[in-house]
């Protein structure tokens, strides 16, 4: 590593620093106005042009605003958690390519800032650690609602992980690596001469399974409980004040900004796109940027777009949703995906047609199954509860509100998010 | 060798640096007047009594449960991580010692469900 790489490695490092933070202050911005929008409010328009500057006021102000530090806090905890949860946040894009590649010489660089093959891996340990700040936060601020509200946002985080992680396996197993950089190479043919060949096609399932975790693991509506305003004041950032609380915000809303970009990295073709001619070129690399980040806007859109339309989940169901729904059907998944896979590999290229026919057939087999499984369980089980309950106390009729309930949760079963009419 | 992570170290002392910048310049601009009442922990208006510390407090015992099955979900998913590298070399064989697994996986997974760990009342 010469003085060339050097430089070139340090630029794109503070080039993708200043990218996210910067995706991430429009964003703050982009989702109030929208949200407003969805409200028929105006949202903030007031400082620079359609109040862009607005959340660069909003950090400065805090800055300027006491830090309260509470009675009961466990002062080194305390402080270490805002710490914890920025950084890691900020550390969680390295592994996106934020856009195309270029020669300077006879040597290749791409605009990304770390390309190991352990690749998009690191995005899970970095939100696995995520959860220690949310979880150092809720204890040690010594008090009521920081507490139940870091118990319950790492419970959500932890099983909502795993659904996560059963998307990411589809996709490695589709693309046969973890590098980032592979799969989006994987994804930059066509599929019948003008479909662009990504992901999301032929992993639609497994698309809609990250994505769906994605929300939950950015703890965004529907999936916002541990902020659930209602019941826990703000979860566990409730006692923090000035620049820690900044601190909190911004990692939040940076795992929006990143959630998004690993969504377009995985399913779609992460900053491929027509390049013109440009290939290898520093203009080149920086269209591959332009289009990385029209496409990750437009799941930013999708984070507001539901915070706009879906009322908030109960928490028995949220639960019920990672852990009923999307760990089996994930699983079940995961081994079509193999399955399809190796009969790929040992059919004839000829036979690859037939292949695609199999995905179809076991595509429909599995979504068949599931919801027979869904219903038959969501209408057995309320019976057996209450033939239990009969066994315990031969006395103890079940109650109206219990028999509401167990009605609701049959209703409940497979269709957990639903669009209010 | 180690210069591959060059990029990653370089990340992590910025974004590192930003937080730290970012705090001592709030602790240097920040006014500083605490009093008894602003240091008190937020309980929507009532005054926090002398009660056992919070932190000590009570809460349900199904998230500790969910902890654990998280950490049996999350063994499997270690194990699934670098079957999926080499499935493709290694063949039919890693898939039906995975197809075993994850059919011992599902009988546990079943037993949770009706013994009725997942319900949250």
């Amino acid at each position: 590593m010469d003085l060339q790489d050097f430089g070139i490695t340090v630029a794109i490092v503070v080039g993708g620093f200043a990218l996210w933070i910067l995706a991430t202050a429009l964003f703050i911005w982009g989702e109030r106005r929208m949200v407003a929008k969805m409200q028929t409010r105006i949202g903030p328009n007031r400082i620079g042009p359609l109040g862009i500057l607005q959340t660069v006021a909003d950090g400065a102000k805090l800055f300027f605003k006491e830090d309260i530090l509470p009675k009961g806090v466990d002062k080194v905890t305390y402080f270490v958690a805002p710490i914890a949860s920025a950084t890691v946040a900020m550390l969680t894009f390295a592994v996106i390519p934020f856009g195309g590649s270029f020669t300077v010489g006879d040597r290749e660089y791409t605009l990304q800032i770390w390309d190991p093959e352990i690749g998009l891996l690191w995005v899970l340990a970095m939100s696995s650690i995520g959860v220690y700040g949310i979880v150092l936060a809720g204890w040690s601020s010594g008090s009521k609602y920081p507490l139940l509200g870091g118990v319950r946002s790492t419970a959500q985080m932890i099983s909502y992980e795993l659904a996560m992680g059963l998307g990411l396996v589809s996709v490695f197993i589709w693309v046969g690596s973890l590098q980032a950089s592979e799969i989006v190479a994987a994804q930059s043919g066509t599929f019948f001469g003008s479909i662009p060949a990504w992901n999301v096609f032929p992993q639609l399932f497994a698309f809609i399974l990250f994505f769906g975790a994605a929300i939950a693991e950015a703890q965004r509506p529907p999936f916002d409980l541990p902020e659930a305003e209602g019941e826990l004041v703000a979860g566990f950032i409730t006692e923090y004040s000035g620049a820690k609380f900044a601190m909190f915000f911004l990692g939040e809303f940076m795992q929006v900004v990143t959630m998004s970009a690993v969504t377009v990295t995985l399913f779609f073709g992460g900053p491929s796109g027509p390049l013109f001619g440009l290939e290898g070129t520093l203009a080149g690399a920086l269209l591959g940027t332009f289009y990385f980040a029209v496409k990750t806007f437009v799941f930013m859109f999708v984070f507001v777009w539901l915070r706009g339309t879906l009322p908030r989940l109960r928490y028995d169901r949220l639960m019920d949703l990672g852990w009923k729904v999307f760990l089996p059907l994930g699983l079940l998944w995961v081994m079509a995906t193999a399955a399809v896979v190796l009969i790929q590999d040992t059919l004839e290229q000829a036979q690859v047609l037939t292949g695609a026919g199999i995905i179809l057939a076991a595509l429909v087999l599995i979504l068949i199954v599931g919801a027979f499984i869904d219903r038959s369980r969501g209408e057995a089980e309320p019976a057996e509860d209450e033939g239990e309950e009969a066994e315990d106390e031969p006395l103890a009729l079940p109650s109206s509100a219990e028999t509401a309930r167990e009605g609701a949760s049959r209703h409940g079963g497979a269709r957990q998010v639903r669009v209010p009419k | 060798m180690l210069a591959e992570y060059l990029p990653l170290l370089l990340l992590f002392i910025i974004a590192f640096g930003f937080v730290a910048v970012s705090l001592a310049a709030s602790s240097f601009l920040g006014p500083k007047n605490p009093n008894p009442t602003k240091r008190a922990a937020y309980e929507s208006g009532i005054i926090p009594g002398d009660e056992t510390d919070p932190r000590l407090g009570r809460f349900s015992v199904k998230f500790y449960l969910v902890a654990m099955l998280f950490i049996i979900f999350d063994i499997e998913a270690i194990f699934l991580h670098p079957w999926a590298t080499v499935l493709r070399d290694l063949g039919w064989f890693a898939f039906w010692s995975m197809a075993i697994f994850v059919a011992l996986l599902f009988e546990s997974y079943y037993y949770i469900l009706r013994r009725g760990g997942l319900e949250w009342e």
